[in-house]
């Protein structure tokens, strides 16, 4: 764990990292309202394979997205000891299976890193920065495209 | 500050809608000679407070028009006035126009209506006792505006002041006028306004400054008012006569100097001290401390008599929602910890399965009460169709009563919301439609007088609720030559009574040959079932010529859960309508045919029916169906009237179950139209049967009508 207070300068935000294979990724603290273990999902009809389905989140109906395969990654094989990350986005709530939580960054801007120049298009879509940290490469991701246009079916086309 | 002052405005069109409905209640139990001795005090009432709300708000109209209607009312109350038909009739009206009156002040649109010519009948029903003849003198509606000026001198003796042109008043406020937030400077104001006005302050009982109470009050005004009517002066005082001596006399009798004292600008009341007025000696004072029956309730205060409501709460439907919710978890989570009880092997200790059981039931009581909660009673739904069976009967030259029963029946809030289209659409039918003029009806020998019957009652867990008529019943002959006409059905379909009856719910049927305003809206009675449908209910029509007919329809009694059966596709758990659902069987195999390159129907009786294979259609089991596997249908119709099998694996269980927004988080999924959550608190997905059989290309509509198979049962 970094120590949080060490490195507390002005514009520091803290962040959640995650791993998903080998890779380390990160979304802002302030959208997660809880971490939970997985449990089965009921698969949604003609949903986008990165859709893995919905749970019971103490009686709303919760959907689960697949992050590695949102990012375009191998799909998850999930098993007990992956984790939802339930994260709050403006009106919606949405779960994403994630292989664990790391830990949790302190990061000012300065620190986070420019994306370094890649092709892939999903990598534009998501990814908003770099973090070196102790020799760990943590990609700064953003949430805001992960479920395109809610309430109006697209996702389900 | 405007949000409060909204908040009471919003306060304010709520309570007029009680007051609405319960003067519209007693107006009808008036007229129907069921009145309880309290009724007319009630329907006074009710006005009285509408008034009393509007002129907090400056609604002009409202204020002028509920005084003339308040004044007749006084009349019958007091008894000078009989109730008679001609005089009750116009009482409806003014009722019906009193609520469009609210309305337009609630929406602030104006709907244009002619309530000066109503006020002006109530005005001549309160001078003459009658309805006059010959419509009212046009100056009525320049009095229409000011509520003080609608006695019209006619010559006739005012029955309450004896001389309306110079009256004496005395008041005195008492300290709980203040305490009650009340205040004489705005009384004394609107006295000025209403005529010439002398006010006079007494400050006789002003103590010296050291004696001085603050919370008492020692103020008292003489008023000499000239040109004004004593009940427009009584009208002023009206919220305040509980907190006031308020003498109210002609002048001449109220024994006060002729001069009175050096009138007062309203700034500079404590500028002159006036002479005493003499408490007692008065000849005739009319004392305003009206009967208690017949009293306004003081504003904010509930209204209350022998026979008052209980106390009710006003809860935002926010609130209750979430309760709602939350005790749908309740429930989820007391079957989940039932079935992890049996898992972990401890359910039969004798304390554990005593306690999980009383769980249970404690759980069910919550739920229905809280159920309970949202449900309100059809009655102001039953009480707004009144007025619809006088228009239409007053439109159509028909004379008709509606008769009502079982208005206490309660159902969810949501639902009564939306019955009101499809209800007003079907007393108008009935009207329309069903009821015969009176000439015909004298004929056939039946009364001259039509009714219709609005009944609603519960029935094993469901609401029915059911409007009939005694007209002429179904026309089937016609109603079979309309549908071959427009090509609804084959020339030579063999039809029973009842499926020629049901045609009438096809789209595109509608037996008015003209489109008359009244129920040729362009609305057919496909939608009246559309609409109940969508309510998860079933509508259905029986009639037997001559004699009238008869739809009922029944409804579940909230929205928030739904009766629904549990079914298994491709190892996943989906719950299908009930309402939808016609019959379930096991196809032979080879019932199943191939239709074409995919698609593929299911003989059921000599017909055939598009199959829509779930696993298939949701895309579970897009391999096809195991070979061996017997798969069930389940034989479901649409909204539309469409038919279609629904091929599942296997019928889980039949329950109701607990609807839950799938939109808020996710989105629309076509062919879903909700979710739930299961005993074993795993998510469900609700079917929308209507989607998936249009997506999956069945025909919609009327030609399954001509096979053998009727849908419309």
């Amino acid at each position: 764990m970094t120590d949080l207070t060490s490195s507390a300068t002005g514009t520091g935000r803290e962040l959640v990292a995650f791993r998903i294979g080998q890779q380390e990724f990160a979304i802002d603290i302030t959208l997660v309202r809880e971490i939970r273990g997985w449990t089965a999902e009921t698969s949604i009809p003609r949903a986008p394979d990165f859709v893995r389905g919905v749970v019971n989140l103490r009686g709303a109906v919760l959907p689960i997205l697949d992050l590695a395969a949102r990012l375009g990654l191998p799909p998850a094989e999930p098993s007990a000891r992956h984790v939802i990350m339930v994260v709050q986005m403006g009106q919606q709530t949405l779960g994403l299976l994630v292989d664990e939580v790391a830990d949790i960054q302190l990061a000012n801007d300065g620190l986070i890193q420019p994306t370094p120049e890649v092709g892939s298009e999903l990598v534009r879509q998501f990814v908003r920065g770099v973090l070196a940290v102790d020799g760990r490469m943590i990609v700064l991701i953003a949430l805001d495209d992960i479920l395109p246009s809610p309430s109006h079916g697209v996702i389900a086309a | 500050m405007m949000d409060s002052m909204e908040a009471i405005r919003v306060t304010f069109f709520q309570e007029c809608e009680e007051q609405l409905a319960e003067l519209e209640a007693g107006l009808v139990a008036i007229e129907g000679g069921t009145a309880e001795p309290d009724t007319v005090n009630a329907v006074f009432r009710s006005v009285h407070s509408i008034k009393g709300g509007a002129g907090a708000f400056q609604l002009a109209d409202l204020v002028s028009f509920a005084h003339g209607f308040e004044t007749v009312l006084d009349e019958i109350r007091s008894g000078r006035l009989e109730p008679r038909a001609d005089i009750m009739g116009t009482m409806l009206h003014a009722a019906d126009v009193l609520s469009d009156l609210v309305r337009e002040a609630r929406d602030g649109t104006a709907l244009g209506i002619g309530w000066r010519e109503v006020l002006a009948d109530l005005d001549a029903i309160a001078r003459h006792g009658s309805v006059p003849a010959e419509p009212p003198p046009p100056e009525a509606d320049e009095f229409g505006f000011a509520p003080i000026t609608i006695r019209i001198p006619t010559g006739e003796p005012e029955p309450m002041a004896s001389d309306p042109d110079r009256l004496m008043v005395e008041f005195r406020p008492h300290p709980t006028l203040f305490a009650r937030a009340h205040d004489p400077i705005p009384v004394l104001r609107e006295l000025a306004r209403l005529g010439e006005a002398r006010i006079a302050c007494d400050l006789e009982r002003l103590p010296p400054l050291d004696l001085l109470d603050p919370e008492q009050a020692y103020l008292a005004w003489r008023i000499e008012l000239s040109g004004v009517p004593d009940t427009a002066v009584r009208d002023c005082f009206e919220f305040l006569d509980e907190d006031c001596d308020l003498v109210i006399g002609p002048r001449s009798t109220a024994g006060v100097p002729p001069e009175p004292e050096p009138e007062l600008a309203l700034g500079h009341l404590p500028a002159a001290r006036t002479a005493t007025a003499p408490e007692p000696s008065r000849p005739a004072p009319s004392k305003v401390s009206a009967p208690s029956q017949a009293a306004p309730p003081p504003p904010g205060a509930a209204t209350c008599g022998d026979n008052a409501p209980p106390p009710t709460i006003r809860v935002d439907l926010d609130r209750l929602d979430r309760l709602i919710d939350l005790v749908g978890e309740l429930v989820i989570n007391q079957a989940m910890l039932g079935q992890r009880v049996i898992e972990a092997g401890v359910a039969r200790q004798p304390a554990v399965a005593t306690g999980l059981d009383e769980l249970k039931l404690l759980t069910r009581e919550i739920q229905e009460s809280v159920m309970a909660i949202r449900a309100q009673p059809v009655r102001p739904l039953f009480q707004r169709m009144g007025r619809i069976v006088r228009e239409v009967a007053a439109a159509t030259g028909k004379v008709v009563r509606l008769r009502t029963e079982g208005e206490g029946t309660e159902v969810d809030k949501t639902v009564v919301e939306r019955l009101a289209d499809p209800l007003t659409h079907l007393i108008r039918n009935a009207i329309d439609h069903g009821i015969e003029t009176p000439e015909r009806r004298l004929a056939a020998g039946k009364p001259a007088e039509g009714t219709v019957r609005l009944v609603a009652a519960h029935r094993s867990g469901r609401v029915v609720i059911e409007v009939s008529d005694d007209g002429g019943g179904i026309d089937r002959s016609r109603v079979r030559q309309i549908a071959e006409r427009k090509g609804l059905i084959p020339a030579d379909a063999q039809l029973s009574d009842p499926e020629v009856d049901s045609l009438l719910f096809l789209p595109g049927f509608s037996t008015t040959e003209t489109v008359s305003d009244i129920s040729g809206r362009g609305v057919g009675m496909d939608v009246v079932k559309r609409s109940i449908q969508a309510l998860g209910g079933r509508l259905a029509v029986a009639s037997r010529p001559g004699q009238g007919s008869s739809f009922g329809m029944s409804l579940p009694l909230t929205l928030a859960v739904l009766d629904g059966m549990v079914v298994s596709v491709a190892d996943q758990t989906l719950v299908v309508p009930l309402t939808a659902i016609m019959e379930t069987l096991r196809p032979a195999p080879g019932d199943v045919r191939a239709l074409g390159p995919a698609a593929r129907v299911l003989a059921i009786r000599g017909g055939f029916v598009p199959v829509v294979d779930l696993g298939e259609e949701l895309g579970f089991s897009p391999a096809g169906r195991a070979e061996g596997a017997q798969p069930v249908a389940v034989l479901v119709e649409t909204s539309e009237g469409a038919c279609a099998a629904l091929l599942i694996d296997s019928i889980q269980d039949q329950r109701q179950v607990v609807i839950k927004s799938l939109e808020a988080n996710y989105g629309t999924i076509p062919g879903i139209a909700a979710a739930t959550i299961l005993g074993n608190g795993r998510v469900a997905l609700i079917l929308d049967v209507d989607a998936l059989v249009a997506s999956s290309g069945a025909p919609a509509s009327s030609s399954v009508l001509s096979t053998p198979l009727s849908c419309s049962r």
